[in-house]
């Protein structure tokens, strides 16, 4: 069979001769004063970390890590839910990074060594073949993800699945985290990098307020390491220009539009309700909910599922500092000592998307 | 959980097609959200194919970069 290379490398997106011209241009145009700007996906953290992106930046350029990873801001209440399902003998299926992060007493593998049925899929298709595949077992899906995944979810409650399959839904939105970003005291940003994948399905068009009203420059950019460096780029020629635009440096796979179809599956099958965001609190208008139509795949409405008192954060743990960029990982007493990849405390120790869990992997203690 | 991967479609059977994810990966995956053609890149996500990737915008992209750092 012909090997192929994978495609963002025969296009180019990673040549490292380009990226040191990059670089050159991005100090160039750097200002005397600092600047911040903030990118709102794990992907781009990863990206940013494995490439050593930020040791190409001058001094004044800082990018911060926002509430970009899914896995961070699920609230523990949602994988309690979960849990108190497993251990009363329904199988509950889910994304892999999600099994191993702590909820108030425990974690869906706790529960799976407690004897729940826990189970790890791909997407949520795999949910769907399971439960047709044993049609006597009651399934429940924990549906988690930003505007990338909730289509997904979209597709498969459209395409009618099996009675003994239902959904926890816990989908959020990225818009409303950003906005809320703009109000945390002092953190003071001075652009957006914006995340490629999302904006894939909403469009660059779900972005116009921030210039618009924050007077914030806003790139929407892909995750080769030379689209965050263009997207640096872009945003420094912004900040000299003294004005806030909405750019699009990923168009070969984000339309101004977005996917619409996407968008419409989404509107069809879901409704947006204020949501809670671990570490965050909660934000008006960033959650969604299915529609009263489709409640017979609404896991809350099947079973009686009651959780009290759920607890977000370990004591100690200050991943709601890290989630929107306030401290780096390293700045949190428990990061690296009593919290590791091993031996997660906090959320963004978990996921391969989550800062502390990029930091740690990379070995990173200063930005 | 955003990361999306390309991958190049061989075959499509009705919302459903198989993708070539390089170095010979295959895989089956869900295409109701997209409307591609064989030969054409789709991004991945979940098993979902979010968009048709532009390989004409990529090319573009990395012209204009060059063109815009030619001059510094």
């Amino acid at each position: 069979m012909k090997v192929m290379a994978p495609m963002e490398e025969q296009l180019g997106f990673r040549d490292p001769e380009l990226a040191k011209k990059v670089a050159d241009h991005i100090k160039s145009l750097a200002p005397s004063y600092n600047v911040k700007f903030c990118h709102v996906c794990g992907t781009h953290e990863w990206t940013i970390t494995h490439h050593g992106l930020r040791a190409l930046l001058p001094k004044t350029v800082e990018v911060i890590a926002g509430p970009g990873c899914p896995v961070c801001i699920l609230p523990a209440a949602d994988i309690d839910e979960a849990i108190s399902l497993a251990l009363e003998g329904v199988t509950v299926a889910t994304y892999g990074d999600v099994i191993r992060v702590p909820a108030s007493k425990t974690s869906l593998q706790g529960a799976k060594a407690s004897g729940g049925d826990v189970r790890i899929v791909y997407g949520v298709g795999d949910a769907v073949k399971m439960a047709k595949k044993e049609p006597n077992r009651d399934f429940v899906f924990l549906a988690i993800g930003f505007e990338t995944t909730a289509p997904s979810t979209a597709v498969e409650v459209l395409n009618k699945p099996p009675e003994n399959l239902s959904f926890l839904v816990s989908h959020r939105l990225i818009p409303p985290a950003m906005e809320l970003l703009l109000g945390v005291e002092g953190l003071k940003i001075n652009g957006f990098i914006a995340p490629g994948h999302v904006s894939t399905i909403i469009g660059v068009k779900a972005y116009e307020m921030f210039p618009k009203v924050y007077h914030m420059p806003t790139v929407v950019a892909g995750f080769e390491p030379l689209d965050v460096l263009f997207a640096i780029s872009m945003l420094l020629k912004q900040t000299k220009d003294g004005e806030a635009r909405l750019e699009n440096e990923y168009p070969r796979s984000v339309m101004w539009h977005g996917n619409v179809k996407a968008q419409q599956l989404i509107e069809k099958v879901f409704k947006t309700v204020d949501g809670h965001w671990r570490g965050l609190g909660t934000i008006p208008s960033s959650a969604l909910v299915l529609r009263e139509e489709f409640t017979v795949y609404d896991a809350r409405k099947k079973y009686d599922i009651k959780i009290e008192g759920s607890r977000d954060l370990l004591p100690g743990c200050l991943c709601h500092l890290v989630i929107v960029g306030k401290i780096n990982p390293s700045e949190c007493p428990l990061f690296t000592k009593a919290c590791t990849p091993q031996t997660p405390k906090g959320a963004c120790m978990v996921s391969n998307e989550g800062t502390c869990r990029i930091w740690a992997k990379h070995k990173i203690m200063e930005r | 959980m955003c990361l999306a991967i390309p991958a190049k479609v061989i075959e499509i059977h009705g919302n459903n097609a198989k993708v070539d994810f390089g170095e010979g990966v295959l895989r089956d995956v869900n295409v109701t959200l997209v409307e591609p053609r064989l030969g054409e890149y789709v991004l991945v996500h979940a098993g979902y194919a979010i968009e048709v990737i532009d390989r004409k915008a990529a090319e573009e992209t990395l012209r204009l970069w060059e063109e815009i750092l030619k001059y510094e």
